[in-house]
C-alpha cells in the first residue's frame, strides 16, 4: 500500500486508539508514548498492509504488541494469568441481583473506576469487546489466542467487574452506615 | 444445561457468538434457571454501561498535531531530499552552460569587432569619408544610420581624425571613425544600443587583451561605443574619456 494512502486511513482511529492506550497504560504520557510509536511503526509497516484488511483491527494489534513490550507491559506479562480455562464457578452466588449492585452497574462513574482496577489481560479483552465492539474472531486475532480463549477470560472479565463493583458498594455502603 | 456451562456461554449468547444449536440450549436454560437469567441481566447492565469507556480519553490537539506531523513529513522530505542535489545540479549545470555560452558570445562578439578593424585598416580605402574635420564626417553619416552622435574636437589633442565608414555588427549599422594616435589606429565603433548589444558588453567598459587589441567599450545614452586597437591602454583611455564627454 502506498504510505501517501496511511495518513487517510490510520488518523480517522487516532482518538479511539488513545482511548485504547490509555485504558491500557492508566496514563496520559504512556498513551502518547504508545500511541505515537503505534503510528509510526504502523506506517513503516503500511508496506506489507493489504488492502480489504480490517484497519482498525490491524492498528489495535500494532498498539496492543508495542504495549507489551513496554515498561508498562513487561510488568503485565509477568503477572500470572488466572486460568483462562476457568469453568464460571458461580462467584458472586447469588439468585438475585442486589439492589445496589443494578445501581452500580447502571452508573458508569462507578463502572469506569473498576474497569481502570481490572487487570490488563482482562481490561483488554472487555475494551475490545464491550467498548470497541470487536466480534470474538477479531479480538482472537489481535490477542493471537483462541476463540474459546476469548470467550472464557472475557466472561471471567465481567465476572471480575461485577465482583468489584458489588464489593465496592457494600464498602461504601458499610462506610455511610 | 447445567448453570456451570451456562455461565462462560451466557455472555457469548448476549454478543451473538454462539451457534444457533449453543444459543437454542442457552436460551431453553435461561426460561428455566432464576440464577442465569439475573446474570445475564447484570452482563447487559454492565454492557451497556461499559459503552462510555469510549471516547473516555481524548488525545490533545497539540499531540494529534505532532503524530499527524511525523507519519506526514517522512515522505514529503523522503521527496523533496532528492530533489535537492538535483535541483542544485541543474542549477550549476544552468549556470555554467549559461556563463560559458555568455563568454564565448562575448568572445566571439570581441573578435568579430577585432576583425572589423583589422579590415578597415586592410582595406584599399581605409575610409569611406576621408576628413580630418568633425564637421563634414559628422554629416556624412546622415541617412546612413538611424542614430546620431557627436565627436570631440580633436585639434590639440593627439589624436588625429582620419575618417568615417559604415559597418555592421549583428546585422546592426553603426559608424565607424578611424582615428589616429601616432602611428596606431583606433577604431571607434558606434552602434544603437540594443538587448543584444547590452548583454555582450557588459558594464561597465572593459579593457580586452585577449587578442592582442585593446578593446574598451561603454553604453553612453542610447548608444554603444567601442573603441579597438593595438594602441596602448592609456591612449586608448583617453580617447575613450573625450568621446564619453562630447556625448554626454
Amino acid at each position: 500500500m502506498d504510505p501517501e494512502f496511511f495518513e487517510k486511513l490510520a488518523m480517522p482511529l487516532f482518538d479511539q486508539l488513545f482511548n485504547l492506550a490509555h485504558w491500557l497504560t492508566g496514563d496520559r504520557t504512556d498513551a502518547e508514548d504508545l500511541v505515537q510509536e503505534t503510528y509510526v511503526k504502523a506506517l513503516k509497516g503500511f508496506r506489507s498492509f493489504e488492502e480489504g484488511t480490517n484497519v482498525r483491527s490491524w492498528m489495535f494489534k500494532i498498539l496492543r504488541n508495542t504495549f507489551l513490550t513496554s515498561r508498562t507491559g513487561l510488568k503485565v506479562q509477568n503477572t500470572v494469568l488466572l486460568e483462562d480455562e476457568f469453568d464460571g464457578a458461580d462467584i458472586s452466588a447469588h439468585n438475585i441481583t442486589p439492589e445496589v449492585l443494578v445501581l452500580k452497574l447502571e452508573n458508569s462513574h462507578s463502572v469506569m473506576n473498576a474497569l481502570a482496577e481490572l487487570p490488563i489481560p482482562y481490561r483488554e479483552m472487555v475494551l475490545l469487546s464491550d467498548m470497541e465492539e470487536l466480534s470474538y474472531k477479531e479480538i482472537a486475532q489481535i490477542l493471537a489466542v483462541p476463540i474459546g480463549t476469548v470467550m472464557s477470560r472475557l466472561s471471567r472479565g465481567r465476572k471480575m467487574l461485577r465482583q468489584a463493583l458489588l464489593a465496592g458498594s457494600t464498602g461504601r455502603s458499610t462506610h455511610a452506615m | 444445561m447445567q448453570c456451570s456451562s451456562a455461565a462462560t456461554m451466557l455472555g457469548a449468547y448476549l454478543d451473538g457468538e454462539l451457534s444457533p444449536d449453543q444459543a437454542a440450549e442457552v436460551q431453553g436454560h435461561l426460561g428455566s434457571c432464576l440464577n442465569c437469567s439475573s446474570e445475564i441481566a447484570e452482563i447487559a447492565r454492565l454492557q451497556r454501561s461499559l459503552r462510555s469507556a469510549r471516547g473516555y480519553f481524548a488525545p490533545s490537539a497539540e499531540f494529534r498535531r505532532k503524530v499527524q506531523k511525523q507519519i506526514a513529513r517522512p515522505k514529503r522530505r523522503s521527496r523533496l531530499i532528492w530533489l535537492v542535489p538535483v535541483g542544485v545540479a541543474f542549477a550549476t549545470i544552468l549556470l555554467t552552460t549559461f556563463a560559458w555560452v555568455e563568454q564565448g558570445r562575448r568572445s566571439a562578439a570581441f573578435t568579430e569587432l577585432a576583425d572589423l578593424h583589422v579590415n578597415a585598416l586592410s582595406s584599399t580605402n581605409l575610409v569611406d569619408v576621408v576628413s580630418t574635420d568633425r564637421h563634414t564626417v559628422k554629416p556624412w553619416f546622415q541617412g546612413k544610420i538611424p542614430f546620431s552622435f557627436n565627436l570631440p574636437e580633436f585639434n590639440g589633442t593627439q589624436y588625429t581624425l582620419v575618417g568615417g565608414r559604415m559597418v555592421y555588427f549583428h546585422q546592426h549599422p553603426g559608424a565607424q571613425l578611424i582615428v589616429s594616435l601616432n602611428q596606431h589606429k583606433i577604431s571607434v565603433l558606434i552602434f544603437q544600443n540594443s538587448m543584444d548589444l547590452g548583454r555582450t558588453f557588459l558594464e561597465p567598459a572593459v579593457l580586452d587583451r585577449r587578442t592582442s587589441f585593446g578593446i574598451e567599450t561603454w553604453q553612453s545614452r542610447q548608444l554603444r561605443f567601442v573603441l579597438v586597437s593595438d594602441a596602448d591602454p592609456a591612449g586608448i583611455d583617453n580617447l575613450a574619456r573625450l568621446l564619453k564627454q562630447a556625448n554626454d
